[in-house]
């Protein structure tokens, strides 16, 4: 029955791996840019999360309300005014320019908070669980599930079934050819990024609520988001949740063998997903 | 009428070839010269030049662009250790046998992480990187997660005295920077660095042209990842202590190499040699600021990817293509038969 | 005389190093069909594409009733009423035919053209909907991408080799369209290699080569001679 709790644990902590994967999923789909920079964005909206939610006297869950639009105009602007310039058939600049931005994020933080670790406080909602039976599930872990299955889902309706969507897709396709129908790939690609950090400001507080973090917590999450992408399968975002279910088992699986092992344990599933089944589990068809 | 040639050396190449020369005999002189503080930052700075000339023969010509060579760096610190410690190698005979070992390792790596594209190869060797820090934190023999010093027994056997082993240290740090940029250059001036050149320029053409773009890419891979570990040996032979934080520190390894790279200017075999003269500078005068100078780093590499792509050293070539190392082959005689 | 609805005036382009078009002058009157011809190589393209934005030029370069618009992003070309059906057609392969037509209408401009139009100039269109642009033929093909053009209610509609590739009973049913589009005050400017083809729907003809016009005037008083001079350059 341990076992079974560990495999449930560990497909629900998938759910917060996949909301850290959806918005690097989203940006690499509509505009091929990989963001170095994606981790420290988590963590930095769980410390402006942890501003507003002091600072106000907020529940972290209401101070989303706050963080979300915040990371979202954030992300706008960063589109707008320093990624864009990279963006090109050269991979070096896009990638090279996230990866200064990671490096001044974190180094911010640290000047802002210092190193100590810090925690959103939830209130009693951390703590509360319902029993099914011999297993105890924790609300929050199955309320981050369902927010990850819901955006997610909202999404997939986003791309397949709105206007804004068709302009992704459009842009994705052909920037210059989408630059014809009047879509300015500035804008397209500003609010593109926009959404990402909407999610991950999402992401980021409920990180902030699970565990504590420090300024230096960014590049483990950047890569969690990133296996669980892999593991899914480039382009797919119900395989992204997949993913990240796939890769939460294997570390809560490995930490019961070792608690050294959680970590390595997730690193190791995916590098075998990586040899045997390199274009990830799930692979877009049309791919 | 004059005869075209073809040569690769030029006025400006040769003098600063001879100026490089007479520049090495000063430094390899620098144990008579220079203080023990001095000497310590020299050994740094070699080291950070070899560091910065690897990775950008990785990312500035193979396109390999990797954020996980910290991997290497840390593998070498910690095979140097167990070379010396278990097996009970001379310190002189460990750093080639890490060498060895940071290679061998790196072969298998890169048939895996070759399957990864581009940036999310970069995040690939991140992951590697991060699976040796977890490795080596389970491995208890060498100080698990707290890490471990190097035993005086091995100390010693470098050389009795404190000044012979600093002097010593030191000439390894300037020959190991020789080495390195020697074999990049070397390699570059071969048919597998023409090769790689065209690669770079051209990844279609050169494909049609019969070049094995993936054999070379990996042969690129792992002679860097080789170097790159005997680099780490002497990093964590300088340091006497090692443990998993900062053998695999992305900051100390990766980030700062990088902006050394970028600001020097990527693609040039000047670049990285300028970018690291150029980082010390800076370092030494702002290493008061702690953190807002790493910040600094990061505004300045930036502000240079968007506005001065090609580096320092693009700036102050300019057209003309100047080159300190004679690497391109340059016709000679045209414009005299223009006039 | 009435002023043009476009005017071009010592037009250069350039692709890195290489010049592609010299001081190219025109002008395109409201209603009127002008007919590029010229080899392969010419800059027929590159004029297409300096026209649409997607290239860059000087601001006075290009007039649209007038205003300089040399220098705007093809996004706001196209919302002043300039559409480009593309050479190669290039449509959205992620996106249905259907699709495909609703992107080319999205700036929301008012005017004649809906996709009930559409599907009524093309019903093989209505037909395939809600299949991938890209399963269509090439025939059907040119239609989605002339028809997403036409969504933008465009008053200049420029045609890039729209008969290229395609079989010549299809090429023979697009031209046969082609009066019915551009009878409604609509300007155009077509896009050809085929001299013949390009005279039939034209009344105005500009022949480029080497990047230089070589030759320009009505469509109808202009010898076979003079035009294959211009257009060879023997």
């Amino acid at each position: 029955m341990d076992w079974i709790n560990a495999i449930i644990q560990g497909a629900l902590l998938g759910g917060l791996y996949a909301l850290f994967a959806a918005g690097l999923s989203l940006i690499f789909g509509v505009m091929r840019l990989v963001n170095i920079a994606h981790g420290d964005l988590i963590v930095l909206s769980a410390y402006v999360a942890l501003t507003t939610s002091v600072g106000l006297g907020l529940n972290p869950l209401l101070a989303l309300v706050i963080v979300v639009p915040v990371m979202a105009a954030f992300g706008y602007a960063l589109q707008r005014l320093i990624l864009n310039r990279t963006m090109g058939d050269d991979l070096l600049p896009p990638l090279l320019v996230t990866f200064g931005l990671s490096v001044i994020i974190q180094n911010a933080l640290l000047m802002g908070y210092s190193a100590d670790p810090q925690k959103l406080q939830a209130g009693p909602i951390e703590t509360a669980s319902v029993s099914l039976g011999p297993i105890t599930l924790g609300v929050m872990p199955v309320l981050v599930f369902a927010v990850a299955v819901a955006v997610i889902a909202g999404l997939q309706w986003m791309f397949y079934r709105t206007a804004l969507g068709r302009a992704f897709r459009a842009t994705s396709d052909r920037q210059d050819i989408a630059q014809l129908m009047g879509l300015n790939r500035a804008h397209v690609f500003g609010l593109a990024m926009a959404l990402s950090l909407a999610v991950t400001a999402l992401a980021g507080v409920f990180l902030g609520i699970r565990t504590s973090f420090d300024p230096a917590a960014g590049a483990s999450r950047l890569i969690f988001g990133f296996e669980a992408v892999i593991i899914g399968g480039l382009g797919n975002l119900w395989g992204t949740l997949g993913g990240g279910v796939i890769l939460g088992i294997a570390q809560t699986l490995g930490a019961k063998i070792n608690p050294g092992y959680q970590i390595l344990a997730g690193h190791l599933v995916f590098l075998l997903i990586l040899a045997i089944r390199p274009r990830g589990l799930f692979p877009r068809m049309d791919g | 009428m004059r005869d075209l040639s073809v040569s690769r050396s030029t006025p400006a190449s040769t003098l600063a070839m001879a100026a490089l020369g007479a520049a090495l005999l000063v430094m390899f002189a620098a144990p008579w010269w220079a203080g023990r503080a001095e000497l310590r930052l020299f050994g740094e700075i070699f080291l950070y030049m070899s560091l910065a000339t690897l990775w950008n023969f990785l990312a500035g010509y193979a396109g390999l662009v990797s954020v996980g060579q910290q991997a290497y760096v840390g593998l070498g610190g910690y095979m140097f250790f167990a070379a010396t410690m278990f097996w009970g190698l001379n310190p002189l005979l460990a750093l080639p046998v890490a060498a060895l070992i940071g290679a061998a390792i790196s072969a298998p790596v890169a048939a895996l992480i070759f399957r990864l594209r581009g940036a999310y190869f970069a995040i690939g060797t991140w992951v590697v990187a991060e699976v040796f820090l977890l490795t080596f934190a389970q491995v208890t023999s060498l100080g698990g997660g707290s890490g471990t010093s190097l035993p005086v027994g091995v100390v010693k056997g470098l050389s009795e005295s404190r000044d012979g082993r600093e002097a010593l240290i030191y000439w390894l740090a300037l020959g190991i920077a020789v080495l390195v940029v020697g074999a990049v250059f070397a390699f570059l001036r071969s048919r597998r660095g023409v090769a790689l050149t065209a690669i770079r320029d051209n990844e279609l053409a050169a494909k049609s042209l019969g070049i094995d773009i993936w054999w070379t890419k990996f042969t690129v891979y792992v002679v860097t990842a080789g170097l790159t570990t005997l680099v780490g040996g002497l990093i964590f032979l300088q340091k006497l202590r090692i443990s998993p934080d900062a053998a695999f520190s992305v900051n100390d390894w990766t980030a700062v190499v990088i902006f050394i790279v970028v600001i020097g200017g990527i693609g040039t075999l000047e670049g990285p040699i300028l970018g690291t003269l150029v980082y010390f500078a800076l370092r030494e005068t702002l290493a008061d600021y702690g953190t807002i100078y790493l910040i600094a780093l990061g505004v300045v590499a930036i502000a240079v990817m968007l506005f001065a792509p090609k580096g320092l050293w693009g700036l102050i070539r300019g057209h003309r293509g100047t080159e300190l190392f004679p690497l391109s082959r340059r016709v000679r005689g045209l414009t005299e038969k223009g006039q | 005389m009435p002023d043009p609805i476009l005017s071009i005036h010592g037009l250069d382009a350039h692709y890195g190093d290489f010049q592609a078009l010299y001081g190219v002058d025109l002008a395109v009157e409201r209603g009127q069909v002008l007919a590029v011809i010229g080899a392969n190589g010419a800059g027929k393209t590159t004029l297409m594409r300096s026209i649409s934005g997607l290239l860059r030029n000087a601001p006075d370069a290009v007039r649209w009733q007038g205003r300089p618009i040399g220098a705007l992003r093809a996004d706001q070309i196209a919302a002043l009423g300039i559409a480009l059906v593309p050479e190669g057609r290039l449509l959205f392969p992620s996106l249905s035919v259907e699709e495909n037509l609703i992107i080319g209408g999205q700036l929301g401009r008012k005017g004649p053209w809906s996709l009930t139009r559409i599907y009524d100039l093309f019903p093989i269109l209505k037909e395939r909907r809600n299949v991938p642009a890209t399963a269509l033929s090439g025939g059907q093909q040119q239609m989605v991408a002339i028809g997403r053009a036409l969504m933008s209610n465009p008053e200049l509609l420029m045609m890039d080799e729209i008969s290229l590739g395609l079989a010549p009973v299809i090429i023979k049913s697009i031209y046969e369209a082609l009066p019915g589009i551009v009878g409604e005050g609509l300007s155009a400017i077509v896009v050809e290699q085929d001299i013949a083809k390009a005279l039939s729907v034209s009344s105005h003809v500009t022949c480029l080569q080497e990047g230089r016009v070589s030759l320009t005037g009505g469509s109808g008083e202009l010898s076979r001679d003079a035009i294959s001079k211009a257009y060879f350059g023997v």
